[in-house]
């Protein structure tokens, strides 16, 4: 049986543009196998949770380098999982300060990836996460 | 003789300047020079201005030290501005949060969570006026990185100067005003290119005709680069851009000199010293040459490349935060080597916030150890004449040349961009350097070497969610106030005016002055002109 590739939806709410990461993560992510959606920039929570949802992802990764995280990304999670999308693994990228990492864990992005990481860092991350969550449903 | 020859292996196969750039020989000498012709490098001063466009450099005149600031509200950014001003800085740079820049009041939704961040929040010539207060507009010149919407912005800072009794005459400074590579890389665009042109042309020729003192447009390179660009694409699509706006202005009707010597430009430094200053040398020459040969101008002050350079914000690494002090340092050295105009260096904290106080005054002290300790600004064009550096001012000149030829061909910079060239040119640059990094092949200490455990107490500056909530009561209180009858007339107005072939600039400068916000005069303008959505290239 061939195993359904893990789908990752990638976007940028809010109005930063900075968008170098956001492309080179789709294609490194594609390049890791993985399918992904590039939504494009200057979305609403409500625009990404409502494409997260009706596109069946199983991840959904964020990126804002304007300092609206706080207020962006809770705010999609939210929606997201209103909408039924129960199951997504967030994650996040830009200029976070580590202070805020804590507060938005607590808030269901799983982990905050800062400019310089490496492509296959956040691969794994996304592999083990979601077979962690599988392992999970299971029991 | 044979063991003379034998040799220890080098430590790499092949040496590069950066990811996709110049290969590099294990040394230069005369033969090199031999392609570097005396009438492509004569002294400063003198056509094409490969070493400087001024005789004496920066003995007659060092650099301004121009740093970019704005954030939350306006009392605090003129809080900050009268620091400065009281410091004896009179060169100021405006950043504005990103509503304003892409034409968003406060109050819409998309603005929440932006208010204030990552620059100072204007919504209506009441906020402009307020960011001015007891700064004399005439004593000081004033930088804007503002594109989409530069007119709406310029219109107000002409009336806050009117209403200090300053004269537009009188203003100096500049406006970025660049809107091609908004659509490459920086992404605070809102109209479709040709509208956008239309009013980028208008401001020009409006600025050529009333203020004669002010820089139009700052053709940037810069962020190109940050999305991925090399030192020879930054340097290829920024004149084709330019090129593309000095056509825009003939077809206008405009005499090229009559605009050409208020065109200034704008660079990334990166940390390979080299391969920085030769960019800039190459692209003094290269447009010195395109505004003779290609648009005929006479005025030398039109074939001047004069710049500002801002280091690179992407090398800067979250990791060891301090290391960055160092790479600031080097790409600053680059900047002045290079014989920039201004030059704005990054805080070493911008890989994780807006910068500190520390941080920010650090950042300026190392321009100043540049500028008094360490005498590269003692003579002009220090390294002209280096083998090495001759021939990779020629290597760059040639390859960023080939990137003009190659977007000419294609019917210009706004073709090369609804093609989506520029784009992915830049963005195949990015994914092969992260490649080079995530392979280890280029190393970025701190990051994929000489790595370290390391505490996180970075103190790093805050905004509150109170500035928000702030200036939306304040707009509020505006609308309130202001008389909503004239604003509904001047915003039928300039959409008169907008579907005309009318300038726009003095339409707006009224709108302004009746309190129109940002946002409403946007909104009119998209119904106009419509939105531009970016082709999906990904």
């Amino acid at each position: 049986m061939s195993e359904r590739k893990i789908r990752v939806l990638i976007a940028k709410p809010g109005l930063d543009g900075h968008d170098r990461g956001v492309k080179v993560l789709s294609r490194g992510l594609r390049d890791a196998g993985m399918e992904v959606i590039y939504l494009g920039l200057r979305l609403t929570p409500e625009q990404i949770a409502e494409a997260a949802v009706q596109e069946d992802v199983d991840v959904v990764g964020l990126s804002c380098l304007s300092g609206a995280h706080m207020t962006l990304f809770p705010k999609t999670v939210n929606l997201s999982r209103a909408k039924g999308g129960k199951d997504i693994l967030f994650i996040g990228g830009g200029i976070v300060p580590k202070k805020d990492v804590p507060k938005l864990r607590e808030a269901g992005v799983a982990q905050v990836f800062g400019p310089g990481t490496p492509i296959k860092e956040i691969a794994d991350f996304i592999r083990e996460n979601l077979a962690e969550e599988k392992r999970d449903n299971k029991d | 003789m044979a063991e003379e020859k034998e040799e220890r292996p080098e430590r790499r196969k092949e040496f590069r300047t950066t990811v996709g750039g110049t290969v590099v020989k294990r040394v230069y000498s005369p033969a090199d020079v031999n392609v570097c012709r005396e009438e492509d490098v004569p002294l400063p001063g003198e056509y094409p201005y490969t070493r400087h466009i001024m005789p004496g450099g920066y003995r007659t005149r060092l650099w301004t030290m121009r740093q970019y600031a704005g954030f939350a509200t306006v009392e605090e950014t003129n809080e900050r501005y009268k620091y400065l001003y009281r410091q004896g800085q009179t060169g100021f740079s405006v950043a504005f949060h990103l509503p304003t820049q892409e034409g968003f009041d406060s109050d819409h939704p998309l603005s929440a969570g932006e208010v204030g961040r990552c620059g100072v929040a204007i919504d209506s010539l009441e906020d402009m006026e307020r960011l001015w207060e007891g700064i004399p507009l005439a004593e000081v010149s004033t930088s804007m990185t503002i594109n989409a919407t530069a007119a709406i912005v310029l219109a107000m800072y002409i009336a806050t100067a009117e209403k200090q009794g300053v004269s537009a005459d009188r203003l100096r400074g500049t406006v970025q005003n660049d809107i091609l590579k908004e659509y490459i890389a920086r992404n605070t665009y809102i109209f479709a290119p040709a509208p956008s042109m239309r009013l980028v042309t208008d401001l020009c020729s409006y600025c050529a005709q009333n203020l004669p003192q002010w820089n139009s447009i700052s053709i940037s390179g810069y962020h190109m680069r940050e999305a991925g660009s090399t030192a020879a694409q930054e340097a290829g699509f920024t004149l084709a851009n330019a090129v593309t706006y000095v056509e825009a202005m003939i077809d206008k009707g405009m005499d090229v000199d009559s605009f050409a010597p208020r065109f200034s430009f704008f660079f990334a430094a990166y940390t390979n010293v080299l391969e920085e200053v030769a960019k800039f040398r190459a692209l003094r020459r290269m447009w010195a040459r395109i505004m003779k040969e290609r648009f005929r101008a006479k005025n030398p002050k039109s074939m001047m490349l004069r710049y500002h350079v801002q280091t690179d914000g992407f090398t800067l690494t979250e990791p060891q935060p301090l290391n960055n002090i160092v790479r600031v340092t080097l790409q600053a050295l680059a900047a002045v080597l290079g014989g920039c105009q201004s030059l704005h260096t990054n805080s070493f904290d911008e890989a994780l916030a807006l910068p500190s106080e520390l941080a920010v005054q650090v950042a300026l002290r190392t321009q100043q150890i540049i500028a008094h300790e360490s005498g590269v600004a003692d003579t002009v064009d220090p390294l002209g004449g280096s083998y090495y550096l001759e021939r990779l001012t020629n290597q760059i000149e040639e390859r960023a040349m080939r990137y003009i030829a190659e977007i000419d061909h294609m019917g210009g910079a706004l073709k090369a961009i609804e093609k989506g060239y520029i784009q992915r040119e830049i963005a195949q640059s990015a994914y092969s350097y992260q490649r080079a990094v995530d392979s280890g092949e280029q190393v970025i200490v701190g990051v994929n070497r000489f790595t370290s455990e390391e505490k996180s107490d970075t103190e790093v500056l805050e905004i509150g969610a109170e500035v928000e909530k702030k200036q939306v009561a304040r707009l509020e209180k505006l609308k309130r106030e202001r008389d909503d009858e004239r604003v509904g007339q001047v915003l039928d107005k300039i959409r008169d005016i907008a579907r005309s072939d009318k300038n726009v600039m003095p339409v707006l400068i009224e709108a302004v002055k009746a309190y129109a916000t940002i946002g409403e005069i946007s909104d009119v303008l998209r119904d106009v002109f419509g939105e531009y959505r970016e082709p999906s290239l990904v």
